[in-house]
């Protein structure tokens, strides 16, 4: 970043502080919403509806309670865990495999394979869902967390795939040369030489996997339709709306179990998800 | 010039094959076999769950364009995705612009704050947004009545006339951080020679922006405008949460309109497999369609 783009000089102290506090109140506003839950999930229901007032009286922990084992939070948030962190292996696996001889290698069928993924992309979700559904059945995983996670690796967006072609397309000829010198064969130059190097791209891809697994709602919604013991988070509070409707603590605290983890990876982990989210346009 | 030929080529390449194998056999499990599967199921007349399918050729397509539900729903898709997107691309860019500036020491700290509802579930967002446009005591309606805005609540999510506009503005709420990160991206690729360049021609202010910088980022725009119409049409989880397509239908854009011809809903209606898939393969056309045009009109502006 330079300096090219500075209209804001920092001798025009009042320019530079007008537009410092602006932003300021333009950020508590937009935090509001998340910090409203994050105050109700601590309040009595009769205080959730008294004011705007983000504090509250006293802490109300056994909302917490409530949510985590009267309605089941506990037990969706292990199975989000586990879904979330087996996709991420199958995902960064598999993209990186492909990822790798498309950024690396010719070979006959490339093209083809190309246009698909390509193709692929702009497909709508809303109307393929009731196959994998139907395919899950035929496959008999359709009533445990194991059909769940490999049908949210499956849907794997095919930026991975490209940040992934992109970055090993970069690494030079002559490590691999090196390593073929050497007497390693194909899979070992990937695992013991060119993975390695990929780093950052494995990082980037782990953590849109981990927004995207975490968050999904359409695919296990359907999925778990007939079997609530498999639920995700997500489809876990929507549930508790629909059961449990009177009870707003219970619920603003189910939801601060489901937001509150990614929130805190993301602020500890910003740079990836930027780096991720810009790829779709830098690429 | 190929001296080998394509079995010898093909052979060489083994292992290339077989590291294209398991991304391959995942997505035509979950992406090609499915979207095949909903072309078949369309021709159907099936619930979905009993043995009792029927091919009926195409009288869910015929019985889908005479259903002013769907056409409806095929409609505000639409005026969700033009409403939307223009405000996020404007909005996004003037934030871009401000938080670009690496004297504005708070910078990062605003980024982060205007991106943190991208990493919030979708659902979730929905849903608390429910207890926020609450017309019982909900913080947005006290908000106003208390800044003397309104006399009285209002039924944001309740009345069909504020439904969708409410609808849109969480979506860009919620979205926007991205939008801005995307403008980031293309802002920090005008060089600083440009600029320097411009500056001992004389060019400042809006000038510079108009004749300078504008020109650099335009490429930009056109893939940040397709991204994010595409993303527009996808808002399924966000409004299945927030009002389920209510009330009377009247924020019900097309997916919500297939999960519910598609599942037993509240409606009471019966599941139909069949036309839920008829319905959603003319949907994914249609979205086909427009891509295609965004895609021939960005081709045409590059190559100017």
């Amino acid at each position: 970043m330079s300096k090219y783009l500075n209209f804001i000089a920092e001798k025009n102290q009042l320019r530079y502080l007008t537009i410092t506090v602006f932003f300021l109140i333009f950020s508590f506003f937009w935090i509001y919403p998340l910090l409203w839950v994050l105050s109700a999930s601590l309040k009595t229901d009769f205080e959730i509806w008294g004011g705007l007032g983000l504090i509250p009286d006293k802490l109300i922990w056994e909302n917490f309670e409530r949510a985590w084992f009267g309605a089941n939070m506990g037990r969706y948030f292990f199975n989000t865990l586990i879904i979330t962190i087996v996709s991420v292996v199958i995902v960064v696996i598999t993209t990186g495999m492909f990822g790798y001889v498309i950024g690396r290698y010719s070979f006959p069928g490339k093209k083809i394979l190309i246009g698909i993924l390509i193709a692929t992309i702009f497909i709508p979700q809303g109307y393929t869902i009731i196959p994998v559904f139907d395919l899950l059945t035929d496959l008999k995983v359709s009533k445990n967390l194991i059909g769940l996670t490999i049908a949210t690796a499956g849907h794997t967006p095919v930026i991975y795939i490209l940040l992934f072609a992109g970055y090993f397309s970069r690494i030079p000829v002559e490590l691999e040369e090196a390593a073929k010198m050497d007497g390693a064969g194909f899979i070992r130059t990937f695992i013991m030489i060119m993975l390695p190097l990929t780093k950052p791209v494995v990082a980037t891809v782990s953590i849109l996997q981990v927004l995207h697994a975490w968050n999904d709602f359409l695919l296990p919604v359907v999925i778990t339709l007939g079997n609530p013991d498999i639920r995700t988070l997500s489809v876990g509070v929507y549930a508790f709306k629909g059961e449990y409707f009177v009870d707003w603590s219970g619920m603003a605290a189910a939801s601060v179990i489901t937001i509150l983890p990614i929130i805190i990876l993301f602020l500890f982990m910003q740079k990836y998800f930027v780096e991720g989210v810009q790829g779709a346009v830098k690429g | 010039m190929n001296k080998k030929s394509l079995t010898q080529q093909m052979y060489e390449a083994r292992w290339c094959y077989l590291f294209v194998l398991p991304c391959s056999i995942l997505t035509g499990m979950f992406v090609l076999y499915p979207i095949g599967m909903s072309w078949y199921f369309s021709l159907l007349d099936w619930s979905g769950f009993t043995k009792d399918a029927k091919f009926i050729g195409l009288q869910n397509y015929a019985e889908a364009i005479n259903d002013p539900f769907f056409w409806n729903a095929f409609y505000r898709s639409f005026i969700f995705m033009f409403g939307t997107v223009p405000v996020k691309i404007i909005l996004g860019f003037i934030i871009a612009v401000f938080l670009n500036n690496q004297v504005l020491k708070l910078s990062p700290f605003f980024r982060t704050i205007i991106f943190m509802p991208v990493v919030t579930a979708i659902a979730i967002i929905g849903i608390v947004m429910t207890f926020i446009f609450s017309p019982f005591n909900g913080p947005a309606n006290k908000f106003l009545m208390a800044t003397n805005l309104t006399s009285g609540p209002i039924d944001f999510l309740g009345n069909p006339d504020t439904v969708l506009p409410t609808v849109m503005g969480v979506y860009v709420w919620k979205w926007l951080g991205i939008t801005m990160m995307y403008w980031l991206a293309a802002l920090q690729t005008v060089p600083q020679d440009v600029y320097d360049a411009a500056k001992i021609d004389g060019a400042q202010g809006y000038r510079l922006w108009i004749h300078i910088i504008l020109p650099i980022v335009l490429p930009f725009a056109i893939v940040i405008i397709l991204v994010e119409a595409v993303s527009a049409l996808n808002v399924f989880p966000l409004i299945e949460t927030m009002t389920a397509g209510g009330p009377f239908f009247s924020s019900e854009v097309m997916e919500v309109y297939i999960f519910r011809t598609a599942f037993v809903t509240d409606a009471g209606t019966m599941p139909r497999l069949g036309y839920a898939c008829a319905a959603g393969v003319f949907w994914g056309v249609a979205v086909l369609f427009i891509t295609a045009l965004q895609g021939f009109w960005m081709r045409r502006t590059r190559r100017i």
